[in-house]
């Protein structure tokens, strides 16, 4: 059933008679032409990766960072309408504020996945408003230590349990994406935006649920997979923007930050090579077939 | 019907009316803090040519009861910055978490680099604008903070900032009775700007110590555990659980009134 003309496509609030929001599909093709963002679950880490298309040579090379930060310890990044992209992340840092207010640490990367969740399907409910235009990757670390309460002074009573289990595994990389539709659910690798068909297929080849690539690996990876996933789109230019989330051990000690600028050149240079490797492959191929001719 | 998100999942004012707020409000007035509760004592800090070495102990007071032996004045803000504070423990646990939040929004802003991040001397501004702006209210956080780090000018900085939103800066600093038996001792060391520049850090550490020393001698809301952090441009080096050495209290003898020699 078509949703033109049948009026079922004119408020939030409303079903077509087949059980469809048509205004939330509506969203999701806001998303279809966004670039490309990616998320890798390392096992040591969350890399998160933006194909920035350059609307305006006039704008200042590698300003403007889409990738945001929220708390120290989560990266969001999303693809589709940005001002709605800039609306999320504010509700995302509003909420990890809110949780450190209550609780007096970090917000699980899973509750704050959870909460802007239910913001967003919020906005699939009420005719007053319309739903977010974007899909977003929510990337980030627990702590796999015990993280010190906001404002401790002390270091409690010395004996006894204090309520922990022994042995209890805490903390880790993760990933999630939510859907226009508040849907959410988390990944292994997570891919949105104009190329994300290629680049879904790039990460199911790396088999990731195996929790053997490095975040180092992860980077690299991240980085061909945008280059390959803007080959469609080859006549934009486009920056790659790209952070990351390591383990306390890693890199950045547990907090979001950006690629440090070497490494991101690097993965680019190793992501231009394959590319090129690639279509050299492809010719000779061509070669073959004239010979068999 | 109001449709705006800031109604969803309330009762709807037409039909239930406004919310009745007033039984929230209590009959008596408002009440601020007339005296802290929880203290800490005495905090010194001293400019030495590289940075600078602030200490405090780790003693928290209920009156003259040492209640809390393990209590952490020291805290670390950034990678240049150190606070030590000297009054009410539980506004210095508000202030903690005020700076922490001024810390996850400065982070926002993917400000990676040394330079943008905030200095000792703005993080002073800062808290000497919280402070006053308090005290206007009648509403005071108890405390007197010795800010110490490296200033934007990549300068050693230290400064104080009091319950009133008073600033002070000098090459020596401390707080409560450290002012009165401290201070001096440093000043001999450092009595101006010029003689920090003669300062080597193991100078510094050892006057700090020495005024611990002599601080838990005099003062009897003080311990002999405490915290020493030395900051300079290399970072931020703190130690938390130090213990007074080569204590002497010979001098004590000659003190008339001293144990059970009554006069």
């Amino acid at each position: 059933m078509t949703s033109i003309g049948t009026g079922y496509d004119l408020s939030n609030s409303v079903f077509s008679p087949d059980g469809r929001n048509f205004q939330v599909e509506y969203a999701v093709k806001a998303v279809e032409n966004g670039g490309t963002a990616v998320g890798i679950r390392c096992k040591d880490g969350v890399v998160i990766a933006l194909e920035k298309l350059v609307t305006s040579k006039l704008m200042k090379p590698n300003a403007n960072k889409r990738i945001a930060t929220v708390d120290r310890h989560i990266g969001v990044v999303s693809s589709g309408l940005v001002p709605d992209g800039r609306h999320f992340v504010v509700r995302a840092r509003a909420e990890a504020a809110e949780w450190r207010k209550i609780y007096k640490a970090p917000i699980p990367v899973h509750s704050l996945a959870d909460r802007v969740g239910q913001y967003v399907q919020a906005h699939t409910l009420y005719s007053s408003v319309r739903p977010f235009g974007i899909t977003a990757i929510v990337g980030g670390w627990d702590s796999e230590t015990e993280v010190p309460v906001d404002g401790q002074v002390g270091s409690g009573p010395s004996t006894g349990a204090g309520g922990k289990k022994e042995g209890g595994k805490h903390g880790g990389p993760f990933l999630y994406m939510i859907e226009p539709s508040g849907l959410f659910w988390g990944y292994y690798g997570a891919a949105t935006g104009k190329g994300r068909q290629t680049a879904k297929s790039e990460l199911e080849k790396l088999d990731l649920a195996a929790g053997t690539l490095t975040l180092e690996q992860g980077v690299k990876e991240a980085a061909r997979i945008i280059y390959v996933a803007h080959e469609d789109s080859k006549d934009k230019e486009f920056e790659l923007e790209m952070t990351w989330i390591s383990s306390l051990s890693g890199p950045t000690k547990g907090r979001h930050e950006e690629v440090p600028k070497e490494i991101r050149e690097e993965a680019e240079r190793l992501a231009k090579k394959s590319l090129d490797d690639d279509d050299d492959d492809e010719e000779e191929e061509k070669k073959d077939d004239k010979m068999e001719e | 019907m109001n449709h705006f998100p800031q109604a969803w999942g309330r009762p709807r004012d037409d039909i239930y009316g406004h919310y009745n707020s007033s039984y929230l409000q209590t009959a008596n007035p408002t009440q601020h803090t007339q005296s802290p509760v929880v203290t800490g004592t005495s905090v010194v800090a001293i400019k030495y040519k590289d940075g600078v070495v602030i200490a405090a102990d780790n003693l928290a007071s209920y009156g003259s009861l040492a209640r809390f032996t393990d209590v952490k004045r020291l805290r670390k803000f950034n990678s240049s910055t150190v606070l030590g504070f000297g009054g009410d423990v539980s506004d210095m646990q508000y202030l903690d978490r005020l700076l922490n939040d001024l810390d996850v929004k400065e982070n926002y802003s993917h400000a990676d680099d040394e330079a943008s991040q905030l200095s000792a001397n703005n993080l002073h501004t800062y808290l000497s604008k919280v402070m006053y702006k308090r005290r206007t209210d009648f509403n005071p956080l108890w405390n007197h903070i010795l800010v110490a780090g490296i200033s934007s000018e990549s300068e050693p900085f230290l400064a104080s900032v009091d319950l009133l939103g008073t600033t002070f800066s000098s090459p020596s600093l401390a707080t409560g009775y450290g002012a009165h038996l401290a201070q001096p001792i440093m000043r001999k060391l450092v009595p101006d700007e010029e003689a920090v520049k003669g300062i080597s850090k193991e100078q510094a550490v050892d006057v700090v110590k020495e005024c611990m020393k002599v601080l838990f001698y005099r003062d009897a809301r003080s311990m002999d555990g405490y915290s020493i952090a030395v900051i300079s441009k290399e970072g931020i080096e703190i130690k938390e659980n130090e213990k007074l050495e080569n204590q002497s209290w010979q001098f004590a003898e000659r003190i008339r009134g001293y144990g059970t020699q009554v006069n």
